[in-house]
């Protein structure tokens, strides 16, 4: 027997627990955090239950179904376009006031929902009563309660969907707007159902209800329509904001009379959230917190890794060792020895400082802290032209740059949304820090970890400069409205910080195995080629290649050698590092890559300085140009950050270089 | 202004509260798109409001409006009205 099939949707407010009830109802492994506006496009994965294939589809949060922010208009597009089986609506329990202002724009849209009370556990324990039987009449929708994290109330939530979707039957309650709201909404249904080729996925009363509230979305979708000019004359003779305050006001007004006949609240008591907030967002002591965090962070992703980092170190040193004596012929012992060993091998010691830096960054975002920090800083950013939200993209980018820049969907403004996309890749990321620790490291001896952190410095300062400068010129205006939801901190559950670890570190070593062995490869092969020459000679290939950029990196400090490593690095910020494997793998390899770099007198502590400098800031990488392509959709602002960061990178690096030349370094 | 407005004294803004007042939501007069997003988020009148604390560099605010923490700056709420309770 076939299975049939259902489509189900879960929308709800962001931070509700929508990803962790898909991830239970699914087995998926998407990312949870704890902040508003992780999700920002949708998901779909499936589940077989009793004879039933069901399609779950999870959505970003959102407020309302009026969209403000990109994240928020895939949700609110996909529900009414999209029109799946069931809607679910996940509300969170112990916030349910604010909560049921969606239910209420969603019952208009005269979807079939179901409304999933999840988070029973927090509001159980604060001592708020549900009664669930009082909702369900109330609603006039069925309503089952979930523990999410803990996956508790799954089967029952898939046994309701299935016999929802048997019953087929309408639910849902209509909010009267009064007299003269009421009027006005009649006279639009009626213009606009006068427009016989209008979408008819939309109700009419929705529509006119939107219009009136000010919706330009809905404007824009009937502006082509004949009846438009009709419709204009109406919404242009009344007070927009007072009819969207009115609109809101009776939506409230609806939750007010029959909110406190579904629940009894605990008293407003001081909670623990509260009392970790009065330390962590105190006057005085909020910003020393932050920073202490933040280099807590950096320590630990050092320190936990040295002792992991000597074991690869050491384990690739022997295998090197094992391959160059005993792989013939003797290009197929360079191959493995200096090509893939070296610059693979490279690369791979810096595993567990990835792992590390993702864990700390899941706890951080488990912890509800990020929202906090973009609370703190909202000011700071203000002043340099961006705002409060674009801090989390920005911290977000210390791991990777590409689920960042997608991080900034949940900014409400475009421009402060562009200007996140194109600073955040001078925010360096866990992928850069190879070079910091292989040049800091063989250069800087007990002040590595200083140089290191100074370029994660040099990284803000540059995306600070950046955003300002970008204010004064191409993206005017000042930043928009900070409106966001504090959500109460949480003990970061180690299930999805470790998943969160084990995905991204994975990533990483996936990355070693493909883009960077090929990578390797390509230029032990430039390196060998022409037949004959000494490996890595300025003869071979590479050796051409180099000297043909050579002028344009000279006065930075880069030899030959550098030079190619960075444009190799091009494609992925590791490749720089691999590179300088591939080049320096000729010789004794029992030597570790850092003492032949130090044996070159080619690079100095100085040109190693003006290298980091350069690598931080120089073109991101590959994979972040192409999700600045898809995020801005424009060639105009990916070229321009191309060609920006290029210039910034060159000017950087020129100032250190050469002032350190003159001072003598 | 609408027609029915007529001064009152005990109404002010919401950016004159201090951490721990409660007040009651009178008016919202923000402009933009930040007004609905406001009204979605609960800022509506009638609404109770407390100031829970200001940021540690005094904007923005993060205050307690239908039982969760929801943060403003302090421009916004200086164009939300208000009646202290
Ligand atoms: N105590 C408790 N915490 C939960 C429950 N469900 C989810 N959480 C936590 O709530 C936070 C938000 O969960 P998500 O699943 O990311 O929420 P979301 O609705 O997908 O959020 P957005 O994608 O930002 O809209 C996470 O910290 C979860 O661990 C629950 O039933 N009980
Ligand atoms: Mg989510």
């Amino acid at each position: 027997m076939e299975n049939r099939e259902i489509k189900i949707a879960l929308t709800g407010n962001p931070n509700v627990g929508k990803t962790t009830l898909f991830n239970a109802l699914t087995g998926s492994k998407q990312h949870v955090g704890n902040w508003p506006g992780v999700t920002v496009e949708k998901k779909s994965g499936r589940v077989s239950y009793n004879g039933y294939d069901i399609e779950v589809i999870d959505l970003p949060g959102t407020y309302s179904l009026t969209a403000y922010s990109m994240d928020e208009i895939i949700a609110r597009d996909f529900i009414i376009e999209e029109k799946p089986d069931i809607v679910i609506q996940v509300v969170d329990a112990s916030n349910l006031e604010r909560n049921l202002y969606l239910t209420t724009q969603l019952m208009e849209l005269g979807s079939e929902i179901l409304i999933v009370l999840n988070m029973c556990d927090i509001a159980e324990e604060r001592g708020d009563r549900i009664y669930i039987d009082k909702m369900e009449e109330l609603l006039a929708t069925p309503v089952i309660k979930t523990v999410a994290t803990r996956k508790k109330g799954i089967c029952e939530l898939l046994d309701k969907v299935i016999e929802e979707k048997e019953i087929e039957q309408y639910h849902g309650h209509e909010i009267g707007y009064g007299n003269e709201i009421e009027e006005k909404v009649l006279e639009i249904e009626k213009i606009l159902s006068d427009d016989e080729t209008r979408d008819k996925r939309y109700p009419l009363r929705w529509m006119s209800v939107r219009l009136l509230e000010g919706d330009t979305n809905v404007r824009r979708k009937i502006a082509g329509s004949p009846v438009y000019d009709r419709v204009t004359e109406i919404l242009d003779s009344i007070d927009q904001d007072e009819y969207e305050a009115e609109i809101a006001d009776k939506r409230y007004l609806a939750i007010n009379t029959i909110f406190p006949q579904m629940c009894t609240r605990a008293n407003d008591t001081l909670t623990k959230s509260d009392m970790i907030d009065r330390v962590l967002t105190n006057k005085y002591l909020g910003i020393p917190i932050f920073l202490a965090l933040m280099w807590g962070a950096f320590e630990l992703t050092f320190a936990f890794a040295t002792p992991f980092m000597d074991m690869i170190d050491l384990s690739a040193s022997w295998v090197s060792e094992y391959v160059s004596s005993s792989l013939e012929p003797s290009w197929l012992a360079s191959l493995v020895g200096d090509g893939i060993i070296g610059g693979v091998g490279a690369v791979l010691v810096f595993v567990p400082n990835i792992f590390i830096l993702f864990f700390l960054l899941s706890l951080l975002e488990g912890s509800g802290y990020l929202a906090r920090a973009a609370f703190i800083m909202d000011k700071l950013m203000y002043k340099i032209g961006m705002h409060g939200k674009s801090f989390i993209p920005m911290l977000m980018g210390f791991g990777c740059n590409v689920p960042a820049i997608m991080a900034a969907r949940s900014i409400e403004d475009e421009k402060d949304r562009l200007i996140t996309i194109l600073i955040v890749p001078f925010v360096s990321c866990g992928a850069r820090l190879p070079i910091y620790v292989l040049f800091a490291g063989t250069f800087f001896g007990r002040q590595a970890g200083t140089v290191i952190f100074a370029m994660y410095i040099l990284g803000i300062v540059i995306a600070v400069i950046s955003a300002k400068l970008l204010r004064a010129t191409v993206v005017k205006g000042k930043p928009a409205p900070f409106i966001m939801e504090l959500p109460p901190y949480r003990v970061p559950t180690m299930k999805t910080s470790l998943i969160h670890m084990w995905d991204n570190g994975f990533m990483y070593i996936k990355k070693a195995g493909t883009i960077i062995l090929v990578g390797v490869i390509v230029i032990w092969a430039l390196a060998s080629f022409p037949w004959g020459v000494t490996y890595g000679s300025e003869n071979s290939y590479v050796g051409s290649l180099g000297h043909a950029v050579e002028p344009f990196m000279k006065p930075l400090g880069f030899d030959w050698k550098i030079s190619v490593a960075l444009i190799f690095g091009l494609v992925a910020k590791e490749v720089v590092v691999a590179s300088m494997g591939v080049l320096y793998g000729a010789g004794d390899n029992s030597e570790a890559l850092s003492e032949r770099i130090m044996a070159d007198p080619g690079i100095t502590a100085l040109n190693s300085l003006s290298l980091m400098a350069f690598s931080l800031l120089y073109m991101p990488c590959v994979a972040t140009v192409g999700v600045i392509k898809k995020e801005t959709g424009s060639w105009k602002w990916t070229l321009f950050a191309i060609i920006y960061g290029i210039a910034v990178a060159w000017i950087t690096a020129f100032v250190i270089y050469q002032g350190g030349s003159l001072l003598g370094y | 202004m609408t027609g029915n407005d007529f001064p009152d004294i005990h109404e002010t803004t919401l950016d004159t509260l201090k951490p721990g007042e409660k007040a009651k939501i009178t008016k919202v007069r923000v402009k933009g798109s930040a007004r609905r997003k406001l009204f979605d988020m609960g800022m509506v009148a009638g609404s109770e409001i407390e100031l829970v604390r200001n940021a540690p560099l005094g904007d923005p605010m993060d205050y307690r409006i239908k039982g969760y923490h929801l943060s403003i700056r302090k421009e916004e709420a200086r164009q939300i009205f208000i009646h202290k309770l």
